[in-house]
């Protein structure tokens, strides 16, 4: 796929979060913080990080991706669809009896997804799983493995055997990203279960990590490729984001974890979207 | 074609071996004919006999440690990279600890990961109750995608374990610890989904899966003495469940034993009063644990006191049968 330049991808990023709202809006139930922080990751990753082919998922020389916090899957059918999976019309139907687009996403829905999840902590073994057997059983350089998890999904001890796994076998195709937006269903992850001091703790698995802003385009970009460049350790990106960023009303607050907009709503959040700079990207990025 | 038994299998000189030993006989033969196949072990490589295999294939073992949960994901991983893994621990641990993961990252997933569950049933013995599983076979026939066998004995664990290898589907089979006899020979068939009838009969059926077939035998044995003519049909493959040879045997017989070395809730028995009940309601007595854990002890003296040995099932289905009328097709 052709790699975008930067202000390409936030244009991307603009027409992504566009989309969930509307595909948020349109099904009356999933969550909205987590896709709308992430969008940015997505964008960066889909449109120039990843060597894919939209148009043939299944490739065999495919960088693959796994969402492990199944319930910001909004975010990926959106980029899915903006990157030519499936039609962008398709994505009104989430949610919806008979849609590919589960609310959670379940790989033989959907070509293009590479796992089934939802239940949280599961994402990151899965990944590695699919990296050792890049880098011992099939032998091959090539291809990477990206994973998104969700900070309060590293609550879970799934987790924590998969970070001891990678960090054993120095599973250096593997690049994870934890969205780190510090909210989580029933308060901030410091309150809920705090995480800190998370940099050293993934070090002290034995991964090379990397602080960047995940609004950052170039930061993102660059990050994955030190993260490529590394061979001899996995590499975490602890992305910092702001849930439901680009919505000034849902910014920040943890209370839109779960919750679409209603009509109402995503009307106004639809002409709020703007960059992290406040700058609508370009004309007609409103409803 | 009658079921090939083994000569010697009323003989005091019958031969023993753990199940799982098959396993591991069955995982190496499969690994030479398929370099896809990989196994994962959760730290108990030769208690659960994966170590034929990682001698002869190191680069295709992963050792995972203690981490049954990243046992199966990591697994599920290595199925999407077109690999077909082999997970084993204790099957208490696996799939008796992470069982949401095969339910999200292996069944609904639709890979074909395969969990080895090793030491089921009362028969480990001394290390007591918390080692014993007893609900294994309930955990993972509930679950949609996934096969579900346990072998007899090892030479049909080591047959069951090739077939696996190449069903393509999420599949668990039930491994046991102590060593027990072996009813099958080499020639003996083996296919998924397969109930096999052993002996003939005409006033009871007794279904037996796992090691527990050999204990029907010999209560079928005991049974003859007492002029009840027993058929005896081994059922490895609890899902899916071979319909058609059960209920032809119930429709001949009339009543129908279950027997199985776990939970009769949801368990083997379990299946079994299902498909009676909807389809040929037979009168049923069903041979196993009743909502109960098992204990510390020698591995045959559990056996007797939880009533799964021969000898004890036999009075235990004369008595059953003295007052228990025949299914008649005209209820």
């Amino acid at each position: 796929m052709v790699k975008l330049t930067i202000p390409q991808i936030e244009q991307k990023a603009t027409e992504i979060r566009r989309d969930i709202i509307r595909m948020l809006a349109a099904a009356g139930s999933g969550h909205s913080a987590g896709p709308l922080g992430l969008s940015d990751i997505f964008a960066a990753l889909y449109f120039n990080v990843m060597n894919i082919r939209p148009e043939e998922p299944e490739w065999a020389d495919r960088d693959v991706f796994f969402l492990s916090n199944g319930h910001c899957v909004p975010v990926q059918y959106a980029t899915m669809a903006e990157a030519g999976y499936f039609p962008v019309e398709e994505l009104l139907t989430l949610r919806k009896f008979g849609s590919r687009l589960q609310g959670h996403p379940e790989r033989e829905k959907l070509p293009g997804l590479e796992n089934t999840s939802g239940p949280l902590g599961s994402g990151l073994s899965q990944a590695s799983g699919y990296a050792y057997s890049l880098q011992y059983l099939d032998e091959n350089p090539r291809r990477f493995v990206y994973v998104v998890m969700g900070d309060g999904e590293l609550n879970e001890g799934n987790i924590w055997e998969a970070a001891m796994f990678a960090g054993k076998y120095k599973l250096s195709q593997l690049v994870a990203f934890v969205d780190r937006n510090n909210i989580q269903i029933d308060g901030t992850t410091e309150d809920v279960m705090p995480l800190e001091d998370l940099k050293g703790k993934w070090e002290s698995f034995g991964w090379h990590v990397v602080e960047i802003d995940g609004h950052n385009i170039t930061s993102i970009i660059d990050a994955t490729s030190q993260a490529r460049a590394i061979t001899n350790r996995p590499t975490v990106i602890i992305a910092h984001t702001i849930p439901g960023k680009g919505v000034d009303f849902m910014e920040y607050n943890y209370k839109w974890h779960g919750m679409p907009p209603n009509a109402e709503q995503a009307k106004e959040a639809l002409e709020d979207l703007r960059t992290l700079g406040g700058q609508i990207t370009h004309e007609g990025a409103g409803v | 074609m009658s079921y090939p038994l083994n000569p010697d299998l009323y003989s005091d000189d019958v031969k023993y071996e753990p199940i799982r030993a098959g396993f591991g006989r069955g995982l190496k033969a499969a690994g030479e004919v398929n370099e896809n196949i990989v196994a994962l072990c959760a730290d108990l490589t030769e208690s659960t006999q994966m170590h034929l295999f990682r001698d002869a294939f190191p680069k295709r073992f992963i050792e995972v440690g203690i981490a049954e949960q990243n046992l199966v994901t990591v697994a599920s991983g290595l199925a999407r990279a077109g690999k077909i893994p082999f997970t084993s621990s204790y099957a208490a641990f696996s799939p008796g600890r992470n069982w949401e993961q095969i339910r999200t990252t292996v069944t609904l997933n639709n890979q074909p990961v395969k969990i080895v569950g090793s030491h089921a049933g009362v028969s480990v013995g001394p290390d007591g109750a918390t080692h014993q599983m007893l609900e294994d076979i309930a955990l993972m026939r509930v679950l949609p995608n996934m096969v579900v066998v346990a072998p007899g004995d090892s030479i049909e664990a080591e047959k069951a374990t090739r077939a696996i290898a190449e069903n393509g589907k999420p599949s668990y089979i039930r491994l046991a610890r102590e060593k027990t006899p072996i009813f099958s020979t080499e020639e003996s068939p083996f296919e998924i989904g397969k109930a096999y009838v052993l002996k003939e009969g005409n006033d009871v059926t007794l279904l037996g899966t796992g090691a527990l077939t050999y204990e029907l035998l010999k209560a079928a044995k005991l049974l003859e003495e007492h002029g009840i003519d027993a058929e005896v049909i081994h059922v490895p493959t609890i899902k899916p469940l071979d319909r058609e040879a059960i209920l032809k045997s119930a429709r001949k017989t009339g009543r129908v034993v279950s027997a199985e070395e776990a939970q009769v809730a949801g368990g083997f028995g379990g299946s079994i009063a299902e498909l009676l009940s909807e389809a040929l309601p037979t009168p049923l007595k069903r041979i196993g644990m009743y909502d109960r854990f098992g204990e510390s002890g020698a591995p045959a003296e559990l056996m007797e006191h939880f009533g799964l040995s021969g000898n004890k099932i036999a009075p235990e289905v004369k008595t059953w049968i003295e007052h228990t009328a025949k299914y008649h097709q005209e209820f």
